[in-house]
């Protein structure tokens, strides 16, 4: 009968649907845990980092020579909002929840009579942005040639935003990433790269000195001068970093649940095709007995 | 037995190594120096160059490092450096080879662009051949 044929054949491409979103669930979980390590890895030198340079922005803070970067231009009138997406799909709402925050953002800022220019970073984000801010978008950075994320992969992308900076294209910068919280939640998250944000309320390097007091070579402008650009790019590379999790974790939970929804649906087609079956046995009994009655 | 130094030698990409030495000498922006335990508090930029590790024997190992920052607090060294090669695993012959492949890149560029990627390339391994040499 074609309609069991028909039920048979449904049960057997669900089964290999489920098997297939079974595997991915079971990859994304092991590149969740190497993504988790990169980011515990990188976590001491973005640590020191963030100190040493709190406690230089806060002694330097209020002089005149405190860098741009610091203290941005004076002016807020041109945007630049990156949007760091993935490369690949399937992965839940993950890339649809970064361009909704990121384009609630330029929405926003175009409301306040803003200039807004965009960066995407990973083809998923600019596939979803495309339509509604063509003419805005600068550029697409294509990240699908990464293996695995390296600080040398994040390195230009920071060296484009500072030269871009330089150049006086823009007055702000701010990037959308998803924040990794747990396997089940990423949080949108925008980070303001420039002026930079530096948690300045941090001691000083010199609080646990006991009365001692650092020399810097050279001077403590030089150095935040130097350390700044770094810590753009350390930042950059953190956030692909995190980004990357959050990907791998939110593609883990859309497989689980697809494995789940593939198992429901195979018991309901399963009872079905059973029901079907018992009712062709029983018709083609009655066929056979009222056949023989007639006789 | 000297007294030893707690060193700390950070990349992005994770901890390289945190242990007890007894000397390091670090490329200062202003030029090398070395720190023993009990240094002075010190903050310095790096230029690209090596970093050079006592421990025990009279050799030391040696780290080429592309710039980066030294911290030195309480008996403590931290090296916060960007890219980190050991100078074991360099090549003279093969950086040679590089360098004159680079040289060659920044007479040919076709764009300004392309051209001012192939110097820094070529910078940068130039600061290797000297770090190298030195």
């Amino acid at each position: 009968m074609a309609n069991l044929k028909e039920l048979r054949k449904r049960i057997g491409s669900v089964t290999s649907t489920q098997k297939i979103t079974k595997a991915m669930q079971m990859v994304a979980a092991s590149k969740l845990r190497r993504a988790q390590e990169a980011v515990e890895a990188a976590r001491p030198y973005a640590e020191r980092m963030e100190k040493i340079i709190g406690s230089l922005a806060s002694s330097l803070q209020g002089s005149d020579g405190a860098p741009k970067l610091l203290v941005g231009t004076g002016s807020d009138q041109v945007h630049l909002v990156i949007v760091a997406t993935s490369e690949r799909g399937l992965c839940g709402g993950f890339n649809a929840n970064i361009v909704k925050g990121a384009r609630q953002h330029v929405h926003e800022l175009i409301a306040a009579g803003k200039t807004v220019k965009l960066i995407c970073i990973g083809k998923k984000g600019f596939a979803l942005l495309r339509r509604e801010f063509e003419d805005r978008i600068l550029e697409v950075i294509d990240m699908s040639h990464v293996r695995r994320l390296g600080y040398n992969d994040a390195l230009p992308i920071a060296q484009k935003i500072m030269r871009m900076f330089d150049d006086g294209e823009f007055d702000v910068c701010t990037l959308f990433y998803a924040k990794f919280v747990t396997v089940l939640t990423q949080d949108v998250t925008p980070l303001q790269l420039i002026p930079a944000h530096v948690e300045t309320a941090g001691e000083s390097l010199d609080a646990d000195l006991g009365g001692a007091v650092h020399e810097y070579e050279p001077s403590e402008e030089e150095i935040l001068e130097d350390l700044l650009p770094r810590n753009m790019a350390t930042q950059v590379y953190r956030v692909l970093l995190e980004n990357a999790a959050s990907e791998q974790g939110a593609r883990m939970t859309a497989m689980d649940n697809a494995t789940r929804n593939a198992g429901e649906m195979i018991d309901k087609l399963t009872l079905t095709y059973n029901r079907e079956r018992q009712a062709t046995i029983t018709k083609e009994l009655i066929e056979i007995i009222s056949g023989a009655e007639a006789l | 037995m000297a007294e030893m130094l707690a060193f700390e030698f950070v990349s992005p990409e994770r901890l390289l190594m945190s242990e007890e030495v007894e000397q390091v000498v670090v490329p200062g922006t202003d030029g090398d120096f070395g720190v023993l335990a009990g240094h002075a508090p010190v903050v310095s930029t790096m230029r690209p160059g090596r970093v050079e590790i006592y421990n025990g024997g009279s050799e030391p190992v040696s780290y080429f490092v592309g710039g980066g920052l030294a911290e030195m607090a309480n008996n403590r060294l931290t090296i916060l450096a960007e890219e980190v090669i050991p100078i074991a695993d360099l090549d003279r012959a093969a950086i040679e080879r590089q360098i004159r492949n680079a040289e060659e890149d920044v007479e040919d560029a076709k764009t300004d662009e392309r051209r001012r990627q192939a110097q820094e390339r070529l910078d940068h391994l130039r600061d290797i051949l000297t770090a190298l040499s030195a």
